[in-house]
């Protein structure tokens, strides 16, 4: 970006991330910006946003100063409702308990499908990733979010495998395959804000966030990218944002 | 049981047949009760990520030197590292495999995986869960409704797709996981293995029922009496235990609920350490802190008493307004 900002492009991607929930919805949060965002949200407009981690707890409301380093740990059900087993949890998903799924995501492509499994052939890769942990079942139960850094590398018009579903081969393809709910909603990056086109399903730019032109997103993106005619642009952080944030993430932990 | 394959239900009610169910004390040692992990076994960890690892029990399993375990545990991160680049195990069951968020991809299970033909065996983390359920239920799969149009539906031909007999719909078939032997650390229990799990109680009470044995360790053996005044906080029945043993801080460098926090500077050292060199810094690590100490306290000291201190603060510091 060329003008001078006084916020981190991290910092911008949470507070992007939590414009995105709305007050009184479930949401099932990943570690890192997701769960940053989810508590941001709580406290700025959704003071009855229910946010669900993996490790078995609901309702949860993280101290600020005292994010948790992963969603498995004690902090995370510090001020829960209430603590269940890792299975159960998930399977509040499948029963249909949760309205949105929110996760990072390493890589993705022009029908929302991420990979965090393999670089390369997955018999014979050349970088063996991570993996899914709750990503799959986030991704095949619920309505999601995902959150990431804008990279050339990182937006693919096709992943190298499919770890978490989005709308698979596009059209109707994701429900053909048995998924029955949920699909990718919105990918929210430092860059701008992306949905999927009601038919298609293909991936389309909603918003472009601030210094952000059509061009440096296109440069930016390896997925040949459509516009919506109501394209607009992304407003700033405010400073309600910026100082509701630094207080949750006081050491930027996940805001670097 | 080769991988990937159900056990037949006769099989598992003989297994189930010849195991000592009654009420007795089973305490013994931490080296006694690793040695009934025999080498090739396969062997489910409980907790989750950094949390209520049973380290003590791996950190024996790598100084006793077994060999050829197959592991599977909900989500892996240092453990499996200690596992895999050790060589006590050469296949990991898990959802998630990295040293943790905060660090990134783990060069060492990489090294291991992409170099040398180690397995990291990849289901999502609610199939990992129904898995160990269908285990503990005695039912050979539990239905699904994730992974399906994933590319981890090919990757794991041990699935199966079907069509709901009763609405149509399309349901992933995941097979049941019997360990035969499952590793838990818990806050309480008493001798007879009647286990208090404080907080995140993970998948622990699906995988103890599940798997032909149990070991267990915990921060503090309590009388059958105390278990007795409050029996609604016993999570995992004393018939499924088969050996208990009194470790305390025995998920070091890990946390337990309530008791202490991960112990982060030595998890940084570490991570800093393996992924300078995923191969011989790995080495020095477990000759350092595994094989060159006298005793798991002796492996405690080394991680520091400072550390250990503010550990334990930040822990109990969760029943705290």
């Amino acid at each position: 970006m060329t003008e001078p900002r006084d916020y981190t492009a991290n910092e911008y991607l949470a507070i992007l991330a939590a414009r995105q929930l709305k007050d009184g919805q479930v949401v099932f949060a990943g570690v890192g910006i997701p769960l940053l965002a989810a508590t941001l949200a709580q406290r700025l407009d959704c003071p009855n946003l229910t946010i669900l981690f993996e490790g078995g707890v609901v309702g949860a409301l993280v101290e600020p100063g005292k994010l948790p380093p992963s969603t498995n740990d004690q902090r995370c059900t510090k001020s829960a409702n209430m603590v269940l087993g890792s299975a159960e949890v998930l399977l509040l998903m499948q029963r249909g308990y949760v309205d949105v799924g929110f996760m990072g995501g390493a890589q993705i492509d022009q029908y929302g499908n991420l990979n965090s499994s393999f670089i390369g052939d997955s018999t014979n890769p050349s970088v063996r990733l991570p993996g899914s942990g709750g990503g799959n079942d986030i991704a095949s139960l619920t309505r999601m979010i995902v959150a990431m850094k804008h990279e050339k590398r990182r937006f693919v018009e096709e992943v190298d495998f499919i770890t978490s579903p989005g709308f698979l081969q596009g059209g109707e393809s994701r429900r053909d395959s048995g998924l029955l709910s949920g699909g990718m909603y919105r990918v929210v990056t430092d860059l701008a804000i992306l949905g999927f086109h009601e038919q298609t399903r293909r991936i389309e730019v909603l918003s472009l966030n601030p210094g952000v032109s059509r061009e440096k997103l296109q440069d930016n993106t390896g997925i040949r990218l459509d516009f919506s005619p109501e394209l607009s642009e992304t407003p700033a952080p405010t400073q309600r944002e910026l100082a509701e944030l630094r207080t949750v993430d006081p050491e930027r932990l996940f805001t670097d | 049981m080769s991988e990937g394959q159900v056990e037949s239900y006769d099989r598992l009610r003989e297994r189930m047949a010849q195991r000592d169910r009654s009420l007795r004390e089973k305490v013994m040692t931490l080296e006694d009760a690793v040695a009934l992990v025999p080498d090739g076994a396969s062997v489910g960890i409980g907790g989750s990520t950094m949390s209520r690892t049973p380290m003590a029990l791996i950190w024996e399993l790598i100084r006793q030197r077994r060999r050829g375990l197959t592991c599977s545990r909900c989500i892996v991160s240092t453990d499996g590292d200690l596992l895999l680049g050790s060589g006590v195990s050469d296949h990991i069951i898990t959802s998630w495999f990295a040293q943790g968020i905060l660090w990134g991809l783990s060069k060492v299970m990489r090294h291991r995986v992409e170099g040398l033909g180690k397995i990291y065996e990849e289901w999502s983390h609610m199939a990992i869960g129904m898995r160990f359920r269908a285990g503990g239920m005695g039912v050979p799969f539990m239905p699904m409704r994730s992974m399906l149009g994933s590319d981890l539906v090919p990757l794991r031909p041990e699935t199966k797709q079907i069509d709901c007999p009763f609405t149509g719909e399309k349901l992933l078939l995941v097979p049941a996981l019997n360990p035969d032997v499952a590793l838990i650390h818990v806050q309480r229990a008493d001798p007879f293995g009647n286990a208090q799990i404080d907080g995140l109680q993970f998948m622990d009470i699906d995988l103890a029922l599940a798997a032909d044995s149990v070991i267990l360790t915990t921060e503090r053996i309590v009388s059958n009496d105390q278990i007795r005044r409050e029996p609604h906080l016993t999570k995992i029945p004393f018939l499924s235990v088969d050996a208990v043993v009194e470790v305390p801080y025995g998920a070091a460098p890990h946390e337990c609920y309530g008791q202490y926090e991960p112990m982060m500077g030595h998890l940084n050292a570490y991570v800093e350490q393996v992924n300078a060199d995923p191969v011989d810094g790995f080495e020095r690590y477990l000759d350092e802190y595994v094989h060159g100490c006298e005793s798991w306290n002796d492996f405690l000291a080394k991680i520091g008493l400072h550390e250990i201190v503010g550990a334990t603060q930040h822990g109990r510091s969760i029943y705290n307004d």
